[in-house]
């Protein structure tokens, strides 16, 4: 069974007191907790203060481009469907750059897990205004205030009918747990959105501000409703539930794909014999 | 005719949406199974339906490897094709129309007008036949007997049952005997049939596909894009015969990184798509780079900037595919002369990417996509397939896996993650150490930039073939060209050698440029009196490269752009200004 220290590593590069830390603590524990080595796991990241999160564990790792950790996760899964994927991204990187393959991918389904270090803000950059930053805020190239609404994530995935929508926050390192393990384990793309405190850059959504306000979904609520499911997914502001919002048994992408049923397909030898006889296609 | 061999064209025009590609196709295939050489090329609108296509056929007894202007047999499917292609017709040629259709009878001795579609309303009961009737009026006009087409349709409507099979035979055999009874002329022809020769027929971008997938490739992702849309099509059509996965990607962007992330995973993965899908991918080429991750890209030139025109022809890709990218890494770029060059390249593109851990190119352009040719044999015996990627068995006895390990050739072992045992496998897109983790360090940086590329490099170019020389060995006039154009210009070299010392040079392996150690071809290019370098661009790019990379300066350039290929009778006029 895998421990901790198998999964140390690197020293962050992180700011003192960034919500990435106890993700960074929180997402090893789970791994461990479910027993998973790190060698059947592959992060994918792309770029800004989340992406570094798989240099500081042990794991196979692509750290990418910005935006593009979707697509590289997704193939990489179609090629090793053994693999545990698990794709890492932030806010700017997954809504903002690769909002067009966070749409497709929800509709693809493949069975990998997406991380959002949601921190409302752009970290690596300094300070700039993300998809999910708050009206009104201002910033250095925003003077006036944000004028766009902030993208409701989880609304948009349910919306769009994702197999599994949760969202934690990093300050709860416990529930967060659970919501990694269940994430991880979900069968379907599974989106799990943490609210991040960036300590640095957003002064607003600190570490006090998201615990006076979030609350976790009531025992009783039933995550299979997906009616019920988007109107939670609205709840922002004074209050904001954690959870899992919605899941579903969604057909897979690699289920839905015959010529890796019965092996993955990095494992399935090639040999020139098998295919020369295409040849006679054209004769 | 005026020529010693066998050697006819037709033309079959109509609108788009008319099957002017299923008769051009059917004719293509009858006439290769007869065991004539066949060479197609078309030429069509960005539009399903209307407008004006065309679809040429030229036969003969010898290898052929081009389009001619002239054609012997024009089949007009609609009075715009006569107006277009009626001065394009020899003395001697027919033009095959239906006046029911045309609304407009002529009355010229060159005109035969056939009832296609009442034929195939009086004997198949379907007007969808009329094509079935023009093919075999077709074959008629040729006394070509109608047994290849029979054979042809019944593999073309093997699914649609022996009804359908019936009575399109039936159609065929129609237009055929309409065709002989109302042709008084039609012994101007005088066609033997051929010594049987067992012929295979394909275009530049099956050969590509197949050549990908004889290469091991199991991964495909592209988004559709003309003229590369067909490499997507062939890889989807084979995926379930030979376990591949094909993934239409929601941009070009994804396409790449699919490509780049199933590579990192351990398959041989390819995308592929024109110029402007290709300037989308430009950031995953760099990151290819970087990563040193495989990959086989195909772009396939269509005439920019922008969307350009769509469905035409052009070479002009060629120094922005050399220089797209920031940062410097390497890269190979292969520009195929034709479909079975184009089959051994992307073979070899995909040996060279997996030995190198780099992206290469395999560019072509619509017009060599959409030619078929015809060919004895594709040698299988010369297929190159080693794999260099690493499973648990292969990394015994190394302690320390590290992906990016220095090494005195630059290129490190390629494990498979997951299937390495408990080794890890660690990319970055940012400058990395050997594990594959970020650093800033200059000493770190220029080790890497030695291992990635400097070291790299020398080795690559030795992979790379000299041009080919064909003609005179000490040629007087030297005609340059690369890729595509290869099949006009060797038969205008054919056409001109009895009277001039000339020989074309042509290259298909083109960056990095080939060394001159078995082949010193800037010499003999410095010792002709005349060296024309020919391209389907208008600023001469491969013209540009060569004086970048060796300062050699073509005497002469001639230039097309218009979207069309080259043909024999154009290239030989525009030579008529220097020789």
């Amino acid at each position: 069974m895998p421990t901790s220290e198998d999964y140390k590593g690197q020293v962050p590069a992180w700011c003192p007191g960034c919500g990435n830390f106890n993700i960074l603590s929180t997402v090893k524990e789970a791994l461990v907790e479910l027993g998973i080595e790190p060698w059947e796991v592959l992060m994918v990241s792309g770029i800004g203060q989340s992406g570094k999160l798989p240099h500081y564990m042990k794991c196979h790792t692509f750290n990418g481009l910005h935006g593009r950790t979707l697509p590289v996760a997704t193939a990489a899964k179609l090629a090793n469907h053994s693999l545990h994927v698990i794709a890492v991204a932030g806010d700017g990187d997954c809504y903002g750059e690769g909002g067009n393959h966070f749409l497709h991918t929800i509709r693809r389904n493949p069975n990998i897990t997406l991380l959002v270090h949601d921190n409302q803000i752009y970290g690596l950059t300094k300070g700039q205004a993300s998809p999910t930053t708050a009206q009104k805020t201002h910033t250095k190239i925003q003077p006036y205030g944000v004028l766009e609404e902030p993208l409701n994530p989880l609304a948009l995935a349910i919306s769009q009918d994702c197999s599994f929508v949760a969202r934690g926050f990093a300050g709860d390192q416990d529930y967060l747990k659970e919501l990694m393990k269940a994430a991880i384990t979900h069968k379907g793309f599974s989106l799990l959105d943490i609210l991040q405190p960036c300590v640095t850059f957003n002064k607003i959504n600190t570490f006090k501000w998201y615990r006076d306000r979030v609350y976790k979904l009531e025992e009783e609520y039933d995550p299979s409703n997906r009616l019920k499911a988007f109107e939670r997914s609205l709840e922002w502001g004074d209050k904001i539930p954690n959870g899992i919002f919605y899941k579903n048994e969604r057909e897979t992408l690699e289920e839905g794909m015959p010529t890796i049923q019965e092996e993955p397909l990095v494992r399935q030898k090639f040999y020139i014999e098998d295919v020369k006889h295409e040849i006679e296609k054209f004769y | 005719m005026g020529v010693k061999f066998l050697d006819y064209t037709l033309r079959v025009g109509g609108e788009a949406g008319q099957g002017l590609a299923t008769i051009g196709g059917a004719l293509a295939q009858v006439f290769s199974k007869i065991g004539f050489h066949v060479f197609t090329h078309q030429d069509y609108m960005s539009r399903i339906r209307g407008g004006h296509n065309f679809y040429q056929i030229r036969f003969s007894d010898k290898e052929i490897s081009a389009s001619r202007e002239m054609v012997d047999i024009l089949l007009a499917l609609d009075l715009n094709t006569i107006e277009i292609h009626r001065k394009s017709v020899r003395k001697e040629g027919f033009i095959l129309y239906d006046s029911g259709i045309t609304k407009k009878k002529f009355e010229e001795p060159e005109f035969i007008d056939i009832p296609f579609r009442k034929i195939a309303l009086d004997v198949g009961k379907k007007s969808v036949m009329a094509n079935t009737v023009a093919t075999g009026a077709a074959l008629g006009i040729l006394d070509l007997g109608l047994e290849a087409f029979r054979n042809v349709l019944r593999k073309a409507f093997k699914d649609k049952g022996g009804e359908v099979i019936k009575d399109n035979i039936a159609c065929a055999e129609a237009g055929y005997h309409y065709a002989r009874t109302n042709c008084p002329r039609c012994e101007a022809f005088g066609i033997s049939e051929p010594e049987y020769r067992r012929l295979m027929l394909i275009d530049g971008v099956h050969a590509i596909g197949m050549g990908a997938v004889m290469s091991g490739c199991k991964f495909y992702s592209g988004y559709p894009m003309t003229p590369s849309t067909g490499i997507l099509n062939y890889m989807a059509s084979r995926a379930e015969e030979y376990n591949l996965v094909v993934e239409q990607a929601e941009d070009e962007i994804a396409a790449i990184n699919m490509a780049i992330g199933a590579s990192f995973a351990g398959v041989r993965a390819m995308t592929g798509s024109s110029g402007g899908g290709f300037a989308l991918m430009v950031e995953g080429l760099s990151l290819a780079g970087m990563t040193e991750t495989p990959i086989v890209i195909a772009e396939m030139q269509r005439p920019g900037p922008a969307t350009g025109l769509p469905t035409r022809t052009e070479q002009a890709d060629l120094l922005f595919v050399l220089y797209a990218a920031h940062g410097e890494f390497p890269r190979v770029i292969f520009e195929p002369r034709d479909p079975k060059q184009a089959f051994y390249l992307t073979n070899k593109a995909f040996e060279l990417a997996e030995k190198y851990q780099i992206p290469v190119f395999i560019q072509s352009d619509q017009y060599l996509v959409d030619t078929e040719w015809t060919y004895e044999k594709f040698d299988l015996e010369n297929i190159i397939y080693n794999d260099y990627r690493l499973r648990e068995k292969d990394l015994e006895g190394i302690e320390d896996y590290k992906r990016f390990k220095y090494s005195s050739t630059g290129i490190s072992l390629l494990a498979v993650p997951g299937e390495a045992g408990k080794h890890l496998v660690v990319a970055d897109s940012d400058e990395h150490d050997e594990e594959g983790h970020i650093i800033e360090d200059s000493e770190t940086r220029i080790k890497m930039v030695q291992k990635r590329l400097l070291k790299k490099l020398p080795l690559i170019k030795k992979e790379i073939e000299p041009p080919l020389l064909y003609g005179d060995s000490s040629p007087k006039i030297v005609l340059v060209g690369r890729g595509s154009t290869y099949g006009v210009i060797k038969e205008v070299v054919d056409t001109i050698s009895k009277d001039h010392k000339v020989a074309m040079m042509h290259f298909s392996q083109v960056y990095p440029l080939p060394e001159r150690d078995k082949f010193d071809y800037i010499e003999l290019l410095e010792n002709a009196d005349l060296t024309i370098c020919i391209e389907n661009t208008a600023t001469g790019q491969f013209a540009k490269l060569m004086r970048a990379e060796t300062g050699f300066e073509f005497s002469h350039q001639i230039l097309k752009y218009d979207g069309r290929p080259f043909t024999i009778e154009n290239l030989k006029e525009e030579l008529h200004a220097y020789i």
